[in-house]
């Protein structure tokens, strides 16, 4: 663990890219492949599971650090880091425990989830007695669920590339999936991100999503409306379905492998030819209806395991399918997107209809009826346009509807009232003074306050979330609370949430600059990280289309 | 008996001998405990300090100031108290001020530096513990999470990244406050096995030459000028003040890596805020474990907390039986890695 230690370090420690890809290379040119398997699953995103809860954690440090529970607090407050608070409290070492990475992740670490709460502590302390605190630090963010890196999976893919000398494009192919939760990589795998194709068999291997840019322009900007594809933007769950050698797999946005969510997904899959995959949208759907069920419903399947025949009927999801990648066993993406398109209508799957109004004006009427048809825009697609890697300026926009709703991050709770006495349940938001380059910026700014990327308060609201909800939301924000004064706890900001309001008007009462009316709260947004958050520049757009829309709606 | 310091506008105060201890305000008389800027402030009609820092006083307060100096251990009458000095190990001629008054001990320790992990700094008389009644201690790193690593470790640590730089073709750049801590990182670098030359910030040149006009042996380190030709050297360490960071000096250095030495260091924002390649945890002033058994050896019965983490170390003074409470004063401003523009 100690060469992963100090390449965590020397990550860490700089912000340059080219610094971190030279620390990665070195590192891969030592390590064993067990071990580099680790490292790369860590640093392109893999998060284990939590394997002790923070609040063991927290009373073991105490322990073994001799601390009453509110001294460890009082420093715990000041680095703002639980890892790095426990790393810095507990005595020296006695002994050292030089151990390769994969035996402290596959020994140690993850066999502690099955342990009961005696030996779970015995391990712990154990393990605290025979690690520097560099290694500590490293040890609690990986048994706490809270690993994180400043390194973004693109650059480790680009070490990949440049140390092995394979295309950096067919690593980014290979790695989707890698970093599953409870798939722990091995020798094996790790050796087959580097590996060519050879063998031809690919099992479930997904390909890397394409991603669409948001068009702020004028479509017209876009050029001929002929050369451009138009489809709903639909509000549900991105995903890749693959059907191979008589096997299902289907895959989230976030290359995690949902196949046993969605069975009905699957089964209707399974009737597809062997060697198809298709991108689509997962969506609740009743039968007969014309359009999606709302995103809520399909809620209450995401992050289901054990699916009750109810809950099936309740919620019946379909893919409708927008794309193919691969048909006949071939690789599709590098044919232009009319192609691709022919070729999935010819499946004869349920596939997202195209808009066939002629001109950009007759499509900017239809994007007006967005809203009842429970979609969230347009998307346009250049005819022509291959199915990339990631995302490319220029072939794919999001054109959604002008929604007077923002993405924002909850900054700041306090307790109700009545009813919801001792709940957090009133909630201060703020957006990103500017769009955050990753998630490891957004973090170093939150690490780092008083920079020029911050969180901006902008709105309180109370409304708009079911009991179940606020229950959850209440323990997030006890467990993340930073500060207290009187009834309001700061927060580690963690959440974000779909914030809806109906106007928004400039203010020299708020910080931001900006005061919107009826705020309340649309959903939680489990799916959004931190760092994709809504910018001041996102509300600062809505305030000039805002200032219309508000008029229209009313004040009632 | 009332209480023998007080707090006063001015700052500490001590009615029996009418003196003031490191004052914010202009006083009559002021004990200084050592001459960073924020204890040893213009403007008093008349200062005395540890004898090995009047140097470093008189440098900061000019000809004019009237200076008098007295040893570690001698001790002097003032008023109606007893004052003596003994060493703080902060920097060169700290002091911890000793009163005694009807056979009542007090002591007000200023800065001081005491590791848990049992080092002394080498480049000024260390810490010993005084016995007393009444201890007035700082708190700068009065939380847990301050635990010093051995200085061994971390000299070894600079000197890995020094190694490196040299390797590399670059130079290493170290900065770290000029008065205190730049000595201390010339006596623990620039050994006869170094990687390379040490060269050091005009400001620490001045600083050295009372050190060792005092006495102190530090070894011989070039001073950078205009002059200097960083092209023509291999490997070279800079030590400066934090001040240079990002300055055309600093550029004239030519390819280098950054670094900071502080015990602020030893958070990892305070350490990413700093923007340096690397930061090492290294600091003047006692950790967690060195605030709790420097208290102890003073078999105080009373501790008054000043500067620093007062709230967390008094209430934890207190749950450990002890009578704790606190002064506010006006010495540094920093807290937890915050401003770093004070030396520290």
């Amino acid at each position: 663990m100690k060469r992963f230690v100090a390449l965590y370090l020397a990550i860490d420690a700089s912000t340059s890219t080219l610094a971190k890809v030279a620390a990665l290379k070195r590192y891969l040119a030592d390590a064993p492949a067990r071990d580099a398997a680790w490292a790369v699953y860590l640093l392109a995103g893999g998060t284990p599971r939590r394997a002790v809860p923070t609040g063991e954690l927290r009373a073991l440090a105490c322990e073994a650090a001799s601390l009453p529970e509110w001294l460890f607090e009082a420093g715990y407050a000041v680095t703002g880091d639980l890892a790095e608070a426990i790393a810095y409290v507990l005595p020296d070492p006695e002994d050292r425990l030089d151990e390769p990475l994969v035996d402290w992740m596959e020994q140690r670490i993850l066999p502690l989830r099955a342990l009961d709460a005696a030996a779970r502590r015995e391990a712990v302390l154990a393990a605290w007695r025979g690690l520097s605190a560099d290694e500590r630090f490293m040890f609690v963010k990986l048994v706490g669920g809270g690993f994180r890196v400043g390194v973004s999976k693109l650059l480790v893919q680009r070490a990949l590339a440049e140390w092995s000398g394979a295309d950096a494009a067919g690593i980014a192919q290979r790695m989707m999936g890698y970093t599953q939760i409870d798939t722990p990589p091995t020798a094996e795998r790790f050796q087959a991100l580097l590996a060519e194709d050879a063998s031809g068999t690919r099992g479930g291997q997904p390909y890397p999503f394409f991603l669409a840019h948001a068009l702020t322009a004028e479509p017209a900007t876009l050029g001929d409306r002929s050369d451009w594809l138009a489809e709903w933007k639909y509000d549900g769950i991105r995903a890749q379905v693959v059907k191979r050698e008589g096997q299902v797999w289907i895959w989230s946005r976030g290359e995690e492998l949902v196949t046993e969510r969605f069975p009905e997904v699957a089964l209707t899959a399974s009737t597809w030819p062997d060697g198809t995959v298709v991108d689509g949208e997962l969506l609740a759907w009743h039968p007969g209806e014309g359009e999606p069920a709302p995103f809520a419903l399909l809620q209450k399947r995401i992050g289901r395991t054990k699916l009750s025949k109810a809950i099936l009927a309740q919620a019946p999801v379909r893919l409708l399918a927008y794309d193919l990648l691969e048909s006949e066993g071939m690789d599709r993406r590098q044919e232009p997107l009319h192609m691709r398109r022919t070729r999935l209508e010819a499946l004869g799957l349920a596939t997202s209809p195209l808009l066939d109004a002629g001109a950009w004006p007759g499509l900017a009427a239809a994007r007006e009826g967005s809203r009842e048809r429970r979609v969230e825009g347009l998307m346009l697609k250049h005819r022509d346009s291959a199915y990339g890697i990631g995302r490319t300026v220029g072939a794919w926009w999001k054109w959604k509807v002008a929604p007077l709703s923002v993405d924002a991050v909850l900054i700041y709770a306090q307790a109700g009232h009545g009813r919801r006495a001792n709940l957090y349940t009133d909630y201060s938001f703020a957006v990103w003074s500017r769009a955050p380059r990753d998630a490891a910026e957004a973090e170093a700014a939150l690490d780092a306050p008083g920079g020029e990327l911050a969180l901006v308060p902008f709105a309180k609201a109370y409304s708009g979330l079911t009991d179940e909800e606020i229950k959850g939301v209440d323990r997030v924000v006890r467990k993340t609370t930073v500060e207290k004064f009187g009834p309001v706890r700061r927060v580690r900001p963690s959440m974000v949430f779909e914030l809806g309001f109906e106007g928004i008007q400039a203010s020299t009462r708020h910080k931001s600059g900006i005061a919107v009316r009826f705020p309340r709260m649309l959903r939680i947004r489990d799916d959004k990280p931190l760092h994709e958050a809504d910018t001041l520049a996102t509300l600062q757009q809505l305030m000039e289309v805002g200032a219309n829309a508000g008029e229209d709606v009313g004040d009632e | 008996m009332p209480d023998l310091v007080t707090r006063r506008p001015q700052g500490l105060y001590c009615e029996p001998g009418d003196f003031y201890i490191d004052p914010w305000l202009p006083v009559a008389r002021a004990v200084i405990t050592h001459a960073h800027a924020d204890h040893c402030r213009p403007g008093h009609a008349a200062y005395l300090g540890q004898h090995d820092g009047l140097g470093l006083m008189r440098a900061r307060l000019g000809d004019e100031a009237v200076l008098e100096g007295l040893a570690y251990g001698d001790s002097r009458r003032i008023g109606d108290v007893s004052v003596s000095l003994h060493p703080a190990g902060h920097v060169l001629g700290s002091a911890q001020v000793r009163i005694e008054h009807r056979g009542e001990v007090w002591v007000v320790a200023g800065d001081y530096f005491v590791s848990g992990a049992g080092d002394c700094n080498t480049t000024c008389a260390p810490f010993e513990p005084v016995r007393c009644d009444v201890f007035v201690t700082e708190s700068t790193f009065g939380l847990p999470i301050y635990r010093w690593a051995p200085q061994t470790e971390v000299l070894g640590d600079m000197r890995a990244w020094w190694a490196d730089c040299a390797a590399q073709g670059r130079h290493a750049l170290l900065m770290g406050y000029s008065l205190g801590k730049a000595q201390r990182l010339i006596a623990g670098l620039a050994t006869a096995d170094a990687p390379g030359p040490v060269l050091v910030h005009g400001a620490v040149a001045r600083l050295n030459a009372a050190y060792r006009e005092a006495g102190v042996a530090l070894p011989d380190v070039a001073t950078v000028t205009p002059e200097t030709r960083f092209k023509t050297l291999r490997g070279a360490l800079v030590i400066a003040p934090p001040a240079v960071q990002g300055s055309r000096w600093a550029k004239a250095i030519g390819p280098h890596s950054d670094a900071f030495a502080s015990g602020w260091m030893r958070l990892r924002g305070a350490r990413r805020r700093r923007g340096v390649d690397r930061g090492f945890v290294f600091s003047d002033h006692a950790d967690w474990p060195g605030l709790l058994s420097a208290i102890a050896d003073t078999g105080a019965r009373r501790v008054i907390v000043t500067h620093g983490d007062e709230g967390t170390l008094v209430r934890y003074l207190t749950e450990l039986g002890l009578q704790a409470d606190a002064f506010a004063t006006e010495y540094g401003d920093e807290t937890h890695g915050g401003a770093e523009t004070t030396e520290t």
